[in-house]
């Protein structure tokens, strides 16, 4: 770009500065043969029409590809409303708002998913609120932090987590975890249960198969997936942006801050809530973790009990009759929107952020 | 504000590569100093040196001196970060901070500077748009971001956000090589007018550029191929534009090479 100017500029007299001003007239007469091959391009019928038929395969594949995404989508959701649907109206109790979850008399139903969905929310919402921390940390030691060499093998190893398969997880919360954190849970218990999510919960402390266990094997399970994509978004920061603010003698942490976060603020939002999908649909290992209790959840770290999924697979065993397996289904069905209502609210805060 | 710069054997290296060799030169205070050469001689290279902003790449060092007002900026317990908030840099892209706001963009270096007062930092940053000939232009949306500016105005910006601090240098890293032609006169008119108050170091490609609004210039070179980047010499520009001593400066600014 800056080449050709000396050359264009070089019949003014220095100093006078009338040379780039006199190039600029010049510049316009040179772009505006452009237009020009506009009508030449009707000459060549044959090649035009060539290369339209290929472009309405293609678009049609895509479109294809693109449309069967929403057809998956919407049958899913057909599949499991349908099946709900008459479970939904033989059923006994308020489905949102009771604690009973019993499917044994396919006469008398009596399901509600009040606790599955305290369980669910709250083990994930500590468990993201765990891993996002720690996962930002991560992600700014690798790329900003870390020489490249240890950043390799560092991020290759977090990477490495998320192939640990998750009953694995589960077995290691509930033998290793569970009881190494009772004397914490204990303590938490007992000096600050005036706080809500610390107070005694509907299952013991020993042995520790409570939400605060399941919410941090949880959080351990989600921070390969919420660094890899934060890891990601933070190395494209713009290497301008980082000498601007070096420049202005900002040091390493500022630099961090006022650059690499802001710039990968949304790409954050996105890997959170991308975190916070799978611990909501997270299975077996909260299936091993969590103790049964029989009474109702209390919005207690400390409580047991089960989350949608959970629940659905310590179930699985009882599904024959169509009735009882419809309220399961409907209990699955809200997972589902519960999901599809937390993607696309981070959607809507990403999309904001990036137009603001 | 406004010191002058004195570089004494200045040698550059990037691990082993001798990048550039034994530069010393002098700039005085209130003066604009271009530095030209062809690519790859050096001459961003010793420019990045004079706010330690080389040392961001790894296994990059120097030896030599390079003395502000006397005070060597290398001495062992000075830091670069300290360095480079009293001398400040503009580079070839503009890159304003896209998620700040325009007058956020020009206080940040105050802001990293612990200054909170706000009618202090409005009125810095009105009075660093009004140094940068940005103000007319902005002063209507301060708080819309700075990214919906043209490259011309960006760089102005960056510009402002540089003079805010009131640095004792303001190096300039082909300020206007992204730029058109009409922008690129208003950053030289800028160049100018700033030359009263600040001590300004600047590398261009254009040897123009270099003439219009420069006092001294100094022609930058490769000895050869894989050898070190050296200053061929140092004069006033009108003395290097019209009458150099070194014949490799000669041909390069007739356009014989390079």
């Amino acid at each position: 770009m800056s080449s050709p100017r000396p050359e264009v500029t070089e019949p003014s007299a220095p100093r006078i500065g009338a040379g780039p001003k006199a190039a600029a007239p010049d510049q316009k007469p040179g772009n505006s043969p452009a237009p020009e091959p506009g009508p030449d391009s009707s000459a060549a019928p044959v090649f035009k029409h060539g290369s339209v038929v290929g472009d309405r395969i293609f678009r049609g594949i895509s479109t294809a590809a693109g449309l069967s995404v929403v057809a998956v989508i919407v049958l899913i959701a057909v599949f499991l409303l349908v099946r709900a649907i008459p479970s939904l109206q033989a059923n006994t109790v308020n489905f949102f708002f009771s604690s009973e979850f019993n499917t044994t008399d396919a006469d008398n139903l009596a399901f509600g998913i009040r606790d599955l969905l305290i369980v669910t929310v709250l083990s994930s919402a500590f468990a993201l609120l765990l891993a996002v921390p720690v996962a930002v940390g991560i992600a700014i030691f690798l790329t900003q932090y870390a020489p490249r060499r240890l950043a390799h093998w560092f991020g290759n190893l977090v990477d490495l987590l998320a192939a640990v398969p998750s009953i694995v997880f589960g077995l290691w919360g509930i033998f290793i975890l569970a009881p190494w954190l009772e004397p914490l849970a204990k303590a938490l218990n007992s000096s600050l249960g005036w706080f809500p999510l610390f107070a005694t919960g509907n299952v013991s402390l020993n042995g520790g198969g409570t939400i605060f266990t399941a919410g941090i094997v949880l959080a351990v399970m989600i921070l390969p997936i919420i660094t890899a994509i934060t890891r990601e978004v933070y190395k494209q920061t713009p290497g301008g942006h980082i000498e601007a603010a070096q420049a202005l003698g900002a040091t390493k942490w500022e630099v961090v801050k006022m650059t690499v976060l802001p710039f990968g603020r949304s790409g954050t939002i996105a890997a959170a809530m991308l975190g916070l999908g799978r611990a909501l649909g997270e299975t077996v290992a909260v299936l091993i973790i969590l103790r049964a209790s029989a009474q109702a959840a209390s919005f207690t770290l400390f409580d047991g009990g089960y989350t949608f999924a959970s629940k659905i697979a310590s179930a699985a065993a009882e599904f024959s009759a169509p009735l009882p397996t419809g309220a399961y289904i409907a209990a699955g069905f809200v997972l589902f929107a519960l999901t599809f209502i937390v993607n696309a609210l981070a959607r809507s805060v990403v999309g904001k952020k990036v137009n603001g | 504000m406004a010191k002058r710069l004195d570089i004494k054997d200045l040698n550059v290296y990037y691990g082993d590569f001798h990048a550039v060799d034994s530069v010393t030169m002098s700039v005085e205070p209130r003066s604009v100093t271009a530095l030209i050469g062809p690519s790859g001689c050096g001459k961003s290279t010793v420019l990045r040196t004079l706010n330690r902003m080389h040392e961001v790449i790894p296994g990059a060092r120097v030896k030599g001196h390079v003395l502000l007002d006397g005070a060597d900026i290398y001495a062992p317990d000075i830091s670069p970060v300290s360095v480079r908030r009293t001398i400040g840099m503009v580079f070839q892209r503009p890159n304003p901070f896209p998620t700040m706001s325009i007058r956020d963009n020009v206080v940040a270096g105050l802001r990293l500077q612990g200054e909170k007062n706000k009618s202090k930092l409005n009125d810095i940053a009105e009075q660093s748009l009004r140094g940068a000939n940005l103000w007319t232009e902005v002063k209507d949306r301060l708080d819309k971001p700075g990214g919906g500016l043209s490259g011309g105005q960006q760089q102005r910006l960056c510009i402002a956000r540089s003079i805010a601090v009131e640095p004792d240098v303001l190096l300039m890293d082909e300020p206007c090589s992204a730029l058109d032609p009409i922008s690129t006169l208003a950053i030289e008119d800028l160049i100018t007018e700033l030359k009263e108050k600040y001590t300004i170091v600047i590398v261009t490609h254009n040897m123009q550029q270099a003439a219009r609004v420069s006092d001294q210039t100094a022609f930058f070179n490769l000895a050869g191929v894989g050898k070190p980047g050296r200053m061929v010499e140092i004069d006033h520009t009108e003395k290097i534009f019209s009458n150099p001593t070194q014949k490799a400066t000669e041909d390069y600014i007739s356009g014989r090479f390079g």
